[in-house]
């Protein structure tokens, strides 16, 4: 192991992190999208393909109860753990909760934290603590031109297609997240004609497939998006909101939620509802974490893989 | 999508709207003269009790979130929309028509409620 990183050692990003999550590194290897743990490709342990880009998801700046007092920390933490990775990630992706209340000192709090990162191209989708605020102007005001206001958009990178969409903002009562036929219709507009070799990431911040729905974990409409993604190769689908890796693979489809850099939540079912979920400070850096991608070329495939900050 | 997305207009609303929502939370609000009775739903336990509350017509509901975890009520039919309500915060919307006014917590959408406002008697 190297400390080569300068005035921030390893051993002193693993103190910190200790506290705090980290990201998720996706590397594109083979047409395969391959999260791995940021702490194993900052140690150098590469994955085969290029560091694509970081999954930051549930940074809950403005939460500073029992859970966490401090998620600036953690999340501060998180990015000094994502730029010392050897190879730098061309982008990073946040996949909502930006904020904890939608406020505005919030968002420029997390604007300021977020400038740390070494790779400075950001994209992101909206949470629904992101949109709480009374006229959800707050996170379209910062965010929205990427999406014409829309809040849903996509771009390319290396050949890989990105797909950030939005479920928070159109709940049915009793229900889950949804997109809402304007934006399915848009969806399936965006993804015709592209051929099903194109790796495909598809980002939300609610899970685009149903984990609990008695909590809302899910989006009404997922069995229409897995319809229209199907016939893609490769298909890699990343999701925040429940601050815990629950995974599973329906055909070239990977579903993945990513950890938390502020608090975890319960397991679905587990107390009266999808709070922070206090936990011995030792305990807590099992329950954090960060996810990476890469691109591999070949063989063309998804695999995934996770590991928590302990 | 039902925002539309004019954030320069939106932003300059939202600053007055928060401004209204916080006068009507505060408990030295002034009410009109004419103003009925004011009932309190509590947000506990990632549930609106009373989940079911009738008022007359003219009536004042206010929202009380007690949990740790914010909450937000917004109606359905879009007439209300209340900011974030973190631990202790609280929210109130005037009832100024007879109806079933069915709302739920944004953020956490298995949150529901029904205001039935009846008629003046």
């Amino acid at each position: 192991m190297r400390d080569e990183n300068g005035p921030v050692s390893r051993r002193d990003a693993l103190k910190c992190l200790a506290y705090g999550g980290a990201g998720t590194l996706f590397v594109l290897s083979g047409g395969v999208l391959t999260p791995v743990d940021v702490a194993a490709a900052a140690a150098g342990d590469r994955p085969a393909g290029l560091p694509l880009f970081v999954q930051i998801s549930d940074t809950h700046i403005g939460f500073n109860k029992e859970a966490n007092p401090d998620v600036g920390a953690t999340l501060q933490a998180a990015i000094a753990r994502v730029n010392a990775l050897q190879h730098q990630p061309a982008f990073v992706l946040h996949t909502g909760d930006i904020t904890h209340l939608s406020r505005a000192a919030e968002f420029d709090t997390a604007a300021e934290l977020l400038k740390g990162l070494t790779a400075t191209e950001l994209h992101t989708v909206p949470g629904e603590h992101d949109v709480a605020d009374a006229t959800v102007s707050e996170y379209f005001g910062r965010f929205g031109a990427a999406s014409a206001n829309r809040g849903y958009y996509s771009f390319d990178h290396q050949g890989v297609h990105l797909v950030g969409l939005v479920n928070v903002l159109s709940f049915k009562p009793g229900g889950l997240g949804a997109l809402g036929p304007e934006q399915l219709a848009w969806l399936e507009a965006d993804l015709k004609g592209r051929s099903s070799s194109t790796p495909l990431v598809v980002f939300a911040h609610m899970p685009l497939w149903s984990i609990y729905e008695p909590w809302g974990w899910g989006t009404a409409e997922a069995a229409a998006v897995l319809a229209l993604v199907r016939r893609f190769g490769s298909v890699t689908v990343l999701n925040g909101h429940i601050h815990q890796i629950v995974r599973k693979v329906e055909g070239h489809v990977t579903f993945h939620t990513a950890r938390s850099t502020a608090f975890p939540q319960p397991a679905a079912g587990e107390g009266p509802g999808p709070g922070p979920m206090k936990v011995p400070a030792a305990d807590l850096p099992a329950a954090l974490g960060v996810s990476t991608v890469s691109l591999e070329r070949h063989p063309l495939g998804l695999a995934v893989a996770d590991s928590t900050l302990a | 999508m039902h925002h539309s997305r004019v954030p320069g207009a939106r932003r300059a609303a939202a600053g007055a709207a928060l401004l209204l929502a916080v006068s009507l939370a505060g408990a030295a609000a002034p009410q009109p003269a004419a103003a009925g009775p004011t009932y309190t739903i509590k947000l506990e336990h990632f549930m609106f009790t009373p989940g079911t509350l009738t008022v007359p017509v003219g009536a004042t509901v206010r929202w009380r979130n007690l949990d740790g975890e914010p909450h937000t009520t917004v109606s359905v039919d879009g007439l209300f929309r209340s900011g974030a309500l973190d631990q202790g915060d609280s929210y109130a919307f005037t009832f100024k028509a007879p109806g079933n006014y069915r709302y739920v917590c944004s953020i956490h959408p298995q949150m529901v409620g029904t205001i039935v406002v009846t008629a003046a008697p």
